[in-house]
């Protein structure tokens, strides 16, 4: 393998782990906030679908991004209305909103356009076109950090920086500022911001809005950035991978862009090289394809470390008496 | 009434008040928690409520915290009509709460839990610093040194306890409540505690201190009021008044407050336990060679703070935990390793009343009769045949249970999570003992037991004593094992720190031993 394929190879990692990284950050803040999130997947896939439809027939981009936006906090209200309000099962409502969105999605798309659940093909101002950094035409020649810069560290879209942009922005809201104190506070133990005076309820559903928005970022990434409009079931399990991530990354936001990335890397090589040559034997491309979701496997199984949870995930706070 | 003059009394004490409540009521469903409740607490006092499990009193005080809004009633704080809708407000009228479960989070620091809610900034670093520096005022002025960096999940639970104190104060509480404080404290730091308390009151605080422990009580308050099903039957000077007097006003009659017991008799060695050890799942060692041995008719008990191995020793013996060690029964080896269970334990005639009787003890959503059965559902008197059990023998042999254990209601077909905690240990209990065991485990017998029911449970684990069987007593109520015990063992860190005759020693020794101090 030489330097410019390795280049390419990291190129299409940062894009593939761009909604990764996006979905990634939502579960964390919703996991943080004490409210577990398997609803991911289909939180991308409605704004994944609306943000295309949108694009396709505006052919604006950006506001294909806040139709993509929309959907999924509607998406994640349900979630929050489940969860939080009235103190369902989590992971239920998880369920409910991939199946959800898993049918909407194709129903409306038929119904709409009549491509069999697609979306028109984007073209033009209706998707995302790479930004050229500043200086990467005059970098390029030079050896080495001129390809780095020039070919995988420019000319991606937007998405993509503001996606890197949220990990220190994530972990500065939860480290250093009042709101992600009662956030991380609420994920814990509840019962302390409560007799804090704090509304358990409001942190909550303020956790729950930023992964509906941050989800949201994800599935438009994925209809206009990655892809030139909706395919059916186009997120293709991106919604657990990043919750694998999650894990792996122990809730925290450097490690999420650490894992996410991982987890791009290992896509980005199973898209160049299809089928590996051994000499002896031939790995098929199935199995190259397969190595994300092998390693989601891998984590979510507890062969990485010890991962602790939050510890008041999962369960709706309920004053006792 | 004479009630009704002392009442006064202490209403005209020549202090302003601090705390005024009237005729404050709470329902909860069909349960009436609060009765038309008035109190006035003095400034600067230390005002006590005491009352039995399910009296009322958390209620009371999660009102005044603001976490319940009352059906009906008013609260005066320094005299001014206060409405307290929420915690928010009970924090603004200068009022300040530790409750019994501290509500901390676990892996923040001492800081961060103190600034939680009163953070003074949407961003954090100017808050720290300030709140760095009046803690370390606070914590100086009132002896409640704590270092600010440690994570709270590392701490004792004394100083988790003091954590919880320095935030109503960061706070500017000018009345502190505290819920059932001493459950979770070494002796030692119950006397601290109470200094620390005390140190408030000088400097003008009001404390509220509710327990249903009398010492306590007679030691440190001021005032003291009595709860009883959810009424306030009487306010008294602590100094005019008796422990014998408030048991009696607690329950509405007049109770034994200590155990009458003949000295013991001890037969023939019925346990002999050698060199115990027990891991738990994380490979950290909670019995670290436990040796002791029980005699026909003699009541060993098992003093420690909570968490100390006691539980672990319990499960071992019972058969639910495996370890390392020897185990005799009458002679007879016991099984301590994967064959060992709980079947074949009661088969040996062990008995095992659970610490934890809602988890360990009983089925919270079975009836009453399905869960005197559990255990001992293969008792020939409860087989109809080969495969069917006689549940109607099951009910006939409960309802028979029920009467001699004084279990009430007498419903056999009532869930057991529908009794009180009192009942539901009765039932236990006759479920354990009735069947005569050689040697009965017992933890923490009256947790969360009312006192008429704790006289009857001592009573009936005397009675089995003196009915010549070996009985193995667990408790963290030092008074508990103190009244009950032949002998009593002290467990500190996974070992026994000594043996010492009830007779003889007293709480300070014990509570040093409690501590893992041996002199």
């Amino acid at each position: 393998m030489d330097f410019a394929t390795l280049i390419q190879i990291l190129d299409s990692s940062i894009r593939l782990a761009t909604p990764l990284l996006f979905a990634c950050l939502a579960g964390l803040f919703s996991e943080r906030a004490g409210v577990f999130d398997i609803g991911l997947e289909g939180k991308m896939l409605a704004a994944a679908f609306l943000s295309g439809s949108v694009a396709a027939v505006t052919g604006s981009v950006w506001l294909g991004v806040l139709a993509g936006v929309f959907a999924s906090l509607l998406m994640a209200g349900i979630h929050g209305l489940a969860a939080i309000t009235f103190r369902g099962n989590q992971l239920i409502s998880g369920v409910a909103i991939n199946f959800l969105a898993s049918g909407l999605t194709v129903l409306l798309g038929q119904n709409w356009f009549a491509l069999g659940g697609r979306t028109p093909a984007l073209t033009g101002d209706a998707r995302f076109g790479p930004i050229t950094l500043p200086l990467a035409d005059t970098v390029a020649p030079i050896p080495f950090i001129g390809p780095i810069y020039a070919e995988m560290i420019s000319g991606h879209s937007a998405l993509v920086y503001i996606a890197i942009a949220c990990v220190p922005a994530s972990a500065w809201v939860l480290y250093r500022t009042r709101f992600g104190l009662r956030l991380r506070a609420v994920g814990e133990n509840p019962a302390a911001v409560d007799t804090a005076g704090i509304s358990v309820t409001g942190i909550r559903y303020a956790a729950v809005a930023i992964c509906g928005v941050l989800c949201g970022l994800a599935g438009a990434y994925l209809a206009l950035g990655l892809a030139a409009g909706f395919g059916k079931e186009m997120t293709a399990g991106r919604g657990f991978i990043a919750l694998a991530a999650l894990i792996f990354a122990k809730w925290r936001p450097w490690y999420a862009l650490g894992a996410t990335l991982l987890f791009g890397f290992l896509e980005a090589v199973g898209n160049r090289f299809p089928s590996i040559d051994f000499g002896v034997i031939t790995l098929p491309a199935q199995f190259m394809q397969a190595l994300p979701y092998v390693l989601t496997v891998v984590i979510l199984a507890g062969f990485i470390g010890k991962a602790t949870p939050p510890r008041a995930g999962g369960e709706p706070y309920i004053k006792e008496r | 009434m004479e009630t009704s003059r002392r009442q006064e009394s202490a209403a005209s004490a020549s202090n302003p008040l601090a705390i005024e409540l009237r005729g404050i009521s709470k329902a909860f469903g069909p349960v009436q928690a609060n009765k038309d409740i008035s109190i006035q607490v003095a400034k600067g006092s230390i005002h006590g409520i005491i009352g039995e499990n399910g009296a009322g009193k958390s209620t009371l005080m999660s009102i005044l915290y603001g976490f319940y809004k009352a059906d009906a009633g008013e609260i005066y704080i320094s005299g001014n009509l206060t409405p307290i809708p929420d915690s928010q407000s009970a924090i603004r009228a200068g009022i300040g709460m530790v409750f019994q479960h501290f509500k901390l989070v676990p892996n923040f620091t001492v800081l961060e839990n103190v600034i939680l809610g009163a953070e003074g900034g949407a961003i954090l670093r100017g808050a720290m610093a300030k709140a760095r520096k009046s803690l370390s005022d606070l914590a100086r002025e009132y002896e409640l040194e704590v270092n600010p960096d440690a994570v709270v999940e590392d701490l004792s639970v004394g100083h988790q306890q003091r954590v919880e104190i320095l935030k109503a104060l960061y706070r500017q509480a000018d009345i502190l409540i505290l819920d059932e404080p001493t459950g979770v404290l070494t002796p030692a730091e119950a006397d601290q505690l109470f200094r620390i308390l005390n140190g408030l009151k000088d400097q003008g605080k009001t404390v509220i201190l509710i327990t249903h422990k009398l010492r306590e009580i007679m030691e440190i308050t001021d005032t003291v009021s009595v709860m009883r099903r959810g009424q306030m039957t009487a306010t008294v000077k602590t100094a005019e008044t008796s422990p014998e007097e408030l048991a009696e006003l607690m329950v509405g009659r007049k109770v034994l407050l200590s155990v009458e017991k003949t000295p013991a008799a001890p037969g023939g060695m019925v346990l002999e336990v050698e060199n115990l050890r027990v891991r738990d799942e994380t490979g950290v060692e909670r019995l670290k060679g436990i040796s002791f041995n029980i005699r026909a008719g003699e009541i060993l008990g098992i003093a420690g703070v909570a968490g100390n191995g006691q539980s672990e020793l319990l499960e071992l013996l019972a058969g639910i935990a495996r370890g390392e060690g020897t185990v005799r029964l009458n002679g007879q080896e016991v099984a301590l390793n994967a064959t060992a269970d709980g079947q074949s334990r009661r088969a040996r005639g062990i008995a095992h009343v659970p610490e934890d009787r809602q988890h360990l003890g009983l089925i919270m959503d079975f009836t009453a009769w399905e869960n005197v059965a559990f255990g001992y559902h293969h008792a020939p008197e409860y087989q109809r045949s080969a495969l069917l059990m006689d549940n109607d023998a099951v009910r006939t042999d409960t309802v028979d249970k029920m009467e001699r254990y004084d279990v009430r209601p007498p419903i056999p077909t009532l869930p057991a999570k529908n009794f009180s905690g009192g009942n539901q240990q009765k039932l236990v209990v006759a479920r354990e003992m009735d069947r005569n065991p050689e040697l009965l485990l017992v933890g923490q017998p009256t947790r969360g037991v009312d006192i008429g029911a704790i006289e009857f449970i001592h009573k009936q684990i005397v009675a089995l004593r003196d009915a010549g069987k070996a009985v193995l007593l667990v408790s963290v109520e030092l008074d508990e094992i103190m009244s009950l015990s032949d002998r009593i063992a002290v467990m500190f860190d996974g070992k026994i720190m000594g043996e010492r005759d009830p007779k003889i020693t007293n709480e300070r020794e014990l509570g040093l031993l409690m501590a893992g101090v041996v002199k």
